[in-house]
């Protein structure tokens, strides 16, 4: 288990475990946007999902754990690049790297910290239970009425606002993470190294602004 | 005295097989009880320490820089010589070894340069081994292009960092052997003083550079690999580093050195600018494959943009001077004739001091982009300095101190007359004679350390009890003290002049005097202005700081108070050989059209000094060379 | 052209350094910027104080010793230089600069810009070689390598080992110094053997050095004198990832 110490083991573990964060986030994202389908598409959603049954606590357990893993070496390495730079230059330059690159670790924790706001929003319904699924009324296929759940809470400024900042954070994570993996996993060579840089950082926008929307359109009153 | 050379008797081409066979060995399981002192970390230095660390020695190893893989072999750049004969083009060791005979000027000891002939080809091989990425064609076969001095393509190359890429496979294997434990590395460490306990070299005094702090280390053998001393010039391509101390020391013990006023002139480097320089930048000579050198033909034309002198106005005179040759003429030859024409007045650029190398037709033939290809970096190199585009205009160039090809004296065995010092590389006098061909002192270097002293140390262990002396034996704290005493005095002059301020005197002194053409007259005058400058420098000179810290001004001073002393040392040899060889000009032996003309009736042998003390002459010891495997010929490269 | 340097100054390892302004008046475009140092030293020497110490020696840019962060940048502004030949036509009369050695835990510094860079040095003897003997190897032409590898190691071999990288590097990582000797001996037939143990040896020794981490930020490449790119720190990471495949041999 050497990798587990080694510098360049656990800058993978991070790619692979980011990755797999970045195929949740686009099926997450993919079920979320059913909510501009209408409330029948988000609350059969949602009904599928639960009626997996104990698959759902199989994969929760895997998302604890990819979370677990990506946070606390990210934070380790953080720690470590830290002490590997004990004092700053009196003139601060860089030349190519990005905002998003020298705040992975600052948006990273904004995303920790708005996970667990979220999940007690929406999964365990604990911030706004007047508005939470569990009280409100069944809908009309006698599913949970997620649908009604979402419009009420982002029609909250309060609570978009929270989605919304998060979601720039994770917008800027994703804009480093995303053409990052593709170097620590050996894919890029010299020439195409633009290109991919210039590829994370367009799919990062898309899937941010994706995200956005969903709070955004409510709170406009654009979906109701 | 009548030096003996010690080269093996009976015929050339076994001398060396022969002579490794009589050599004593060193049993295996006793190596590791012997000590070897390895000073400096270049080529030479780097791969003696790692090959004798692998064979087992006890090996501790020194260089003054922060690490082995900075040593000046690291900016040779144009390639390595081997008669591996790979282009099929008539090459052989007999060729290569004639080549450097002849190029030297007969005046290096034929076995010795047979020798480096031999192992030429167990270079490549062992490079390649240690993954030095060689230029390759398509098919996947080594590379090579010629060089000056030959008529055959004979020099590997990698890019225009050949020096860089070979220091660093040495420096690989001396890491590996750092890491095995076998050699031990002793980064930032000058050498100030040789220990030398009843005639026998038996450690070293080093200066600590960054504590200030005096340390002896004992050794059964000691080498220096402490490369060359033309920084006695003060503008020369040498890094700002090299100094003559470490061979000065072994000198002031003893150890003789050799025909040092034989220093190679290169003829492609950047022009002086003003008189700020620090030092001058040398261009591979490989430019001159495809590059024309040429100088207006009237000094009116020396002033306009070279693109107005039109091609019947130019005089391209090394083609025409050397029709066969042309502009691959041997480096002596091409910096004297660079030096005629602008002694002529048709020198170019603001100085009068260059002429053109002209890549048109080059370029016109071959395309931009294929120049670009071999020698791209050179062009960059010389438009960050010049602020001028090579491709658009021709480059301008002037000889400057390279290479020196004297150095301690040393026997068939690199052993020098003190039993237990051995000498390699630049530092050491053997194979190069007069005059050093392009290409051949990476191979030289390689040779000593890889390939010569792993054998030539033996016999003399063999013959020594080890570790019978150590740094317990007074002569080690006496030296530490003299050492103290002396670093003491620089510090006590607090005078008016800086060390840079006189280091640029004696340059100047040296380069006019005894630089590129060396009268009598000048000789004598240099003979008498070194002494006054060893004066004022004791006397006036301002040394900063302490001597318990890194003081890099006390460094400075050092070295410049041993090239002062070593400079009188060179213009003696200079004004006692009447002659003209190679790199050694005297104007008053030439030829009626300024070719150089050698005398191999009085002074067809090596001229080794030994030190007498400051101001007092050295006294001459020789060692008759023999030619019996290359005719002794008027070198013509016409 | 005049010009108002601030240099970091700092006695030993141990002291505390700060930034000291000298004035550098008459200084010749033409001059490298070392020999505006050297000036500038000579004007101390005369009025008593201790020159500026600073790391320097080939002067040709090729050694890799010279070492200064001028402006916030490794080597200065212009790129592919180092520091040794940026020439002071690069800056105009009036300019302040700022001059500061190389700053990362590993290299502790030892005296005003000059740095202890030994930490590179055992990086290189976790494994940057082929563990050849001298002699008794094959025949330099016996191990064909094609142009485009024999190319593409020189690229990567070209690393002068000045620390650049490191310097400015976010998190004071080694990996361009490292990847570039990984990726050379990788791609060649002599290397090869080794490759796996190569890569284990010489990655744990970056952080046993004091190093930070690889997050791809690419200053290193941006800062590097002589252009070593980051796809060998790409190709490192997928030698890493092979070196964790055991191989049927093993």
């Amino acid at each position: 288990m050497n990798f587990l110490t080694n510098t360049v083991g656990r800058k993978i573990l991070m790619a692979v475990t980011g990755l797999l964060l970045i195929a949740f986030v686009t099926v997450h994202l993919i079920g979320n946007l059913s909510v501009f389908a209408g409330p029948d598409s988000i609350n059969a959603y949602a009904k599928a999902l639960q009626d997996l049954g104990p698959l759902v606590w199989i994969f929760r357990l895997g998302m604890v754990a990819l979370f677990a893993i990506h946070i606390t070496f990210g934070i380790q390495l953080y720690f470590e690049n830290k002490a590997a730079t004990p004092d700053p230059y009196a003139i601060e330059k860089t030349l190519v790297t990005s905002f998003s690159a020298k705040t992975m670790i600052f948006t990273g924790l904004i995303i920790l910290a708005f996970l667990l706001y979220h999940l007690l929003h929406f999964t365990i319904q604990v911030t706004n239970p007047s508005i939470s699924a569990a009280n409100l009324p069944l809908d009309a296929a006698s599913r949970l009425d997620v649908y009604t759940m979402m419009v009420l809470s982002f029609q909250k400024v309060f609570i978009s606002l929270i989605y919304i900042i998060a979601m720039i954070a994770l917008l800027l994570h994703l804009a480093h993470g995303i053409s990052s993996w593709v170097q620590t996993f050996g894919l890029s060579t010299g020439p195409s190294q633009d290109k991919v840089i210039s590829i994370g950082k367009v799919l990062a926008i898309v899937y941010g602004l994706a995200y956005i929307a969903i709070p955004l359109l409510i709170l406009a009153r654009i979906v109701k | 005295m009548i030096l003996d050379g010690k080269a093996p008797a009976g015929p050339i081409e076994t001398s060396w097989d022969k002579h490794r066979f009589d050599m004593k060995l060193v049993n295996p399981s006793n190596k590791r009880k012997y000590k070897v002192l390895v000073v400096g970390t270049g080529l030479a230095g780097g791969a003696a320490a790692a090959s004798l660390g692998e064979l087992g020695y006890n090996v501790e190893a020194f260089c003054y820089q922060d690490s082995p893989r900075r040593a000046h072999s690291i900016a040779a750049q144009g390639g390595i010589n081997a008669a591996k004969n790979y282009p099929n083009d008539g090459d052989s060791i007999y060729r290569l070894f004639y080549d450097t005979v002849k190029g030297g000027d007969f005046r290096a000891r034929e076995a010795d340069v047979w020798r480096l002939a031999q192992v030429s080809n167990n270079i490549i091989d062992q490079c390649v081994a240690q993954g030095v990425p060689f230029a390759r064609d398509y098919a996947g076969y080594l590379d090579n292009r010629s060089f000056g001095g030959a008529q055959v393509s004979r020099t590997f190359y990698a890019r225009g960092q050949t020096g860089q890429q070979l220091l660093l496979g040495a420096y690989s294997a001396l890491s590996r052997q750092i890491k095995n434990g076998s050699v031990k590395m002793f980064a930032r460490r000058e050498m100030l003083d040789l220990v030398v306990v009843d005639g026998v070299a038996k450690g070293i005094t080093c200066r600590n550079l960054v504590t200030g702090e005096i340390e002896s280390y004992w050794g059964d053998a000691v080498i220096l690999a402490t490369g060359g001393y033309v920084n006695v010039f003060y503008l020369s391509t040498n890094a700002m580093g090299c100094s003559v101390t470490a061979a000065w020391k072994a000198v002031k013990k003893g150890a003789f050195m050799a025909n040092p006023c034989y220093t190679q002139i290169h003829p492609t480097c950047i022009p002086q600018h003003g008189d700020k320089q620090s030092k001058l930048t040398l261009m591979s000579e490989s430019l001159r494959n495809d590059g024309r050198v040429w100088v207006p033909k009237k000094a009116e034309d020396c002033t306009k943009h070279p693109s107005e002198v039109p091609e019947a106005a130019r005089d391209y005179y090394l083609e025409r001077k050397y029709p066969s040759f042309g502009n691959l003429a041997p480096r002596d030859i091409s910096s004297r004739a660079a030096k005629e024409q602008c002694d002529d007045g048709r020198g170019v650029g603001e100085s009068k001091r260059g002429v053109y190398l002209d890549f048109a037709d080059s370029i016109n033939r071959l395309g931009q982009k294929t120049i670009a290809e071999r020698y791209g970096n050179l062009f960059d190199m010389y438009e960050k300095i010049t602020d001028e585009n090579g491709y658009e205009r021709p480059m301008r160039i002037y000889p400057a101190p390279h290479y020196a090809m004297g150095g301690l004296w040393v026997d068939y065995q690199c052993m020098s007359n003190i039993p237990g010092l051995f000498v390699l590389g630049e530092a050491n006098f053997s194979v190069h004679g007069a005059n050093r061909l392009g290409a051949s002192a990476l191979m030289q270097g390689l040779a000593d350390g890889y390939f010569v002293i792993p054998y030539t140390i033996t016999p003399y262990l063999a013959s020594i009890e080890p570790g019978k002396v150590k740094n317990d034996h007074p002569e080690f704290k006496k030296s530490a003290e003299d050492v103290r005493s002396e670093l003491d005095k620089l510090l006590l002059i607090k005078g008016k002049k800086t060390v840079g301020e006189l280091h640029r005197e004696l340059g100047s002194v040296m380069w006019e005097d005894v630089g590129m053409a060396r009268s009598d007259a000048s000789l004598k005058h240099a003979l008498k202005r070194i002494p006054e400058i060893r004066e004022e420098f004791w006397n006036n000179v301002n040394v900063t700081g302490n001597a318990m810290e890194l003081n890099q001004q006390l460094e400075n001073a050092w070295r410049l108070a041993d090239f002062i002393e070593f400079a009188e040392m060179l213009a003696t040899d200079a004004l006692n050989r009447e002659e003209s060889c190679g790199g050694h000009f005297r104007v008053e032996h030439q030829t009626d059209d300024g070719e150089a003309m050698r005398n191999d009736e009085d002074f067809s042998y090596v001229a080794a000094w030994e030190f007498k003390g400051a101001g007092k002459a050295p006294e001459l010891h020789k060692e008759p060379l023999k030619f019996d495997n290359v005719k002794l010929a008027v070198r013509s490269y016409k | 052209m005049k010009l108002t340097l601030h240099v970091w100054r700092q006695q030993g390892p141990e002291d505390s350094g700060k930034l000291e302004t000298y004035k550098a008046d008459n200084v010749s475009p033409d001059q490298s910027f070392l020999e505006m140092l050297d000036e500038v030293n000579d004007d101390l020497i005369k009025t008593g104080k201790d020159p500026i110490a600073f790391d320097h020696d080939c002067r040709e840019g090729i050694c890799g010793m010279c070492s200064q962060v001028i402006n916030g940048r490794p080597h200065g502004q212009q790129e592919l230089t180092t520091v040794c030949q940026l020439h002071m036509r690069q800056f105009k009369d009036g300019d302040e600069i700022f001059i500061e050695p190389w700053r990362a835990r590993a290299f502790p510094i030892l005296r005003d810009l000059i740095v202890d860079r030994t930490s590179l040095d055992v990086v290189m003897q976790a494994g940057g070689y082929t563990s050849c003997h001298t002699g008794g190897v094959a025949d330099g032409n016996a191990l064909l390598v094609g142009k485009p590898v024999a190319d593409y190691a020189m690229d990567a071999a070209e690393c002068i080992g000045c620390g650049a990288c490191v310097a400015a590097c976010p998190n004071s990582s080694a990996m361009l110094f490292t990847s570039a000797k990984v990726a050379q001996l990788a791609v060649l037939p002599q290397g090869k053997p080794e490759a796996k143990r190569r890569v284990k040896a010489m990655t744990e020794a970056i952080l046993s050095e004091g190093f930070g981490n690889c997050t791809n930020h690419y200053e290193c490449e941006a800062a590097c004198p002589k252009g070593i790119s980051v796809k060998f720190i790409a190709k490192l990471n997928r030698e890493y990832i092979k070196s964790m495949i055991p191989s049927s041999t093993e």
